[in-house]
């Protein structure tokens, strides 16, 4: 369908499926199979100037906004989405500064990320608190002119590979969620380490690993915003960030999709091939029309979080529930039509 | 240092569709890309102009339409190009157009180091960069896998063997034809889309280039292509596969039945 996009949304998005076709393709089972980090793939995307995407332009980036992030997301997702994952992840990790950063923090931090000489990692959930961050345990104690951070972070996109964490973490307990504060943490600060590396079903080339503070002790300049600021930069940061986990969704189904449709017609069972079968053309029929309600409803809260709307929270969520529960539903029906080789 | 890459636009497909009657390509509904030669070509250049500092200019002589390929060659980071199109440069053989693009060279005032692909995919003669450096009175190297400035204008080089390389130094300026060993060219960048959309690509004709029409296009052209034809279908053939000396006791046998052995 016709979306309208603009000429430079639409470079933006041939551009993106490009890198998708001619890097990602090629490597997408191998990078999967081996849970591997996809080190030259980050590259490709940091010289096409997409780690910059969000960013304003002042600090170097495209200045561009939700749904264009969300287009890019879409066609590298299409291709594979734990590529697309560690992709996303960085931006979730941006977000923090971009929304909540001082100027010379914003200066410091957003170029090297736009340029993706550097990637980030946004650090809230722990083993007791993740859509519950008013749980969380790791504290921030201010000791002079710095803070010194202790607790563990857990299932964190990007761990280990990134340089720039944005990091949750509680300054007075006494407060509860208005007790947390957010801190930017570097992977060379002293007293920070990661934990293992987490093993998973899916998205297997992004990184998933714990982040453990013992004393670390970080300039107090690093905090972002106000002390206590620190749930609400959280929830802000997700409200942005979630059309993308509904954009990965979406190019995920779409890829989904393709497969299937390139199976049943090559698949030859009773002398001819599969996708002249009603059976299957029911279930392409249903998958197609629920990917295209997805994206349009992404596509149409993007528009509205761009027309920068001062609460979104809503708009957000049903950006990334509808196309979620899309993709597991089409991700499902593919394996069906593929049967035993999608299984295999 | 001023380097120029010359680029060709080819047909993007693996099964070349022939018109029976003019024996030439059939471009309709053909997309066109860069000759892939080309593009380890120009991100050679931009290699170089990354380490040495200077420019990258693309070059190419085809009909207009050949713009779009120049334009995407701006979109990896080029810093301008140029066309030479014109109706009389039509029907060209190697030697024409290597001609032409000599006389391109000299108008925009020559460089320091000529890039090509090794050859182009549709043509595959690999005749065009030596020719080139004929014309421009320049020493050449072919089929650089590798590349690398042990002085300012001194180049030392690795020339793609059979088994193995030549080990080659050249002084600039000088002509490299490179293959895809030699490197694994950039993705576009989203920046350098937006600017090549509007940048103006110079197009030069017979005139601009101060040529005699007797001397570029079919006139000026010693060779011409008479007959091109798809290679006959090869025969039938079996694949087997097993242990080598299963495999060798069957051929062996097979051999003798078809009293080959």
């Amino acid at each position: 369908m016709d979306y309208l996009l603009t000429e430079e949304q639409q470079m933006l998005q041939e551009l993106a499926t490009q890198i998708a076709e001619e890097r990602i393709k090629p490597v997408r089972a191998e990078l999967d199979e081996e849970e591997r980090f996809p080190t030259e793939i980050v590259q490709d995307l940091a010289q096409a100037d997409l780690f910059g995407v969000i960013i304003p332009e002042a600090y170097g980036g495209l200045g561009l906004g939700c749904l264009e992030n969300c287009l890019v997301l879409e066609a590298l997702s299409q291709a594979c989405v734990g590529v697309a994952t560690t992709y996303a992840a960085s931006f979730l990790g941006a977000y923090p500064i971009l929304l909540f950063g001082s100027e010379a923090q914003k200066g410091q931090y957003l170029p090297e990320l736009a340029r993706g000489d550097k990637l980030a990692a946004f650090a809230l959930t722990e083993s007791q608190a993740g859509s519950d961050a008013g749980g969380i345990q790791t504290v921030a104690v201010k000791d002079g002119d710095a803070y010194v951070l202790n607790g563990t972070k857990q299932w964190i996109t990007n761990a280990g590979e990134a340089e720039t964490y944005t990091v949750i973490a509680i300054t007075d307990r006494a407060k509860g969620a208005r007790g947390a504060s957010a801190f930017i943490v570097e992977s060379s600060d002293p007293g920070l380490s990661f934990g293992k590396k987490e093993k998973k079903m899916g998205i297997r080339s992004s990184a998933t690993r714990e982040i453990i503070f013992q004393n670390c002790r970080i300039p107090a300049n690093r905090r972002l915003g106000k002390e206590g600021q620190g749930f609400i930069i959280a929830l802000k940061t997700l409200d942005y960030s979630r059309p993308g986990v509904g954009a990965l969704a979406v190019g995920l189904a779409q890829g989904a999709l393709e497969e299937s449709v390139h199976f049943a017609r090559q698949r030859h069972q009773f002398g001819t091939s599969i996708i002249s079968f009603q059976a299957i053309q029911h279930m392409l029929a249903d998958m197609a029309t629920e990917i295209e309600a997805a994206r349009a409803l992404l596509y149409a809260v993007a528009r509205y979080i761009d027309s920068q709307p001062k609460d979104f929270t809503k708009q957000s969520a049903m950006a990334k529930l509808f196309p979620t529960d899309v993709a597991m539903r089409v991700t499902t029906d593919a394996v069906q039509i593929l049967a035993g080789h999608g299984y295999m | 240092m001023k380097i120029i890459v010359c680029i060709k636009q080819v047909p993007e497909t693996q099964e070349i569709r022939l018109d029976p009657i003019t024996h030439t390509l059939q471009r309709e509904g053909v997309k066109s890309i860069i000759n892939p030669f080309d593009l380890y070509a120009l991100e050679e250049g931009l290699r170089v102009r990354e380490r040495q500092g200077g420019s990258v200019t693309v070059l190419s002589m085809g009909p207009p339409q050949a713009v779009e390929t120049l334009r995407e060659a701006l979109t990896y980071g080029a810093d301008g190009a140029v066309l030479l199109s014109d109706r009389a440069f039509a029907g060209a053989d190697t030697w024409a157009t290597a001609y032409t693009l000599a006389r391109g060279i000299s108008k925009l005032g020559g460089a320091d180091l000529i890039l090509c692909g090794k050859q182009a995919i549709d043509g595959d003669t690999a005749q065009v960069g030596p020719e080139l450096a004929a014309f421009l009175e320049l020493p050449y190297v072919a089929w650089a896998r590798k590349l690398t400035f042990v002085e300012s204008e001194v180049l030392q080089m690795e020339r793609l063997l059979d088994h193995g390389y030549d080990g080659i130094e050249v002084r600039l300026p000088a002509l490299i034809t490179v293959v895809k060993e030699i490197n694994e060219p950039r993705v576009p960048s989203f920046k350098a889309k937006l600017r090549a959309k509007s940048q103006k690509i110079p197009v030069l004709g017979l005139q601009d280039l101060e040529l005699d029409q007797n001397q570029v296009g079919l006139p000026g052209s010693f060779t011409q292509v008479v007959k091109v034809f798809p290679p006959p279908a090869r025969g039938e053939r079996e694949l087997w596969e097993g242990a080598p000396n299963e495999l060798a006791q069957r051929l062996w046998t097979r051999l003798q039945k078809l009293k080959i052995g």
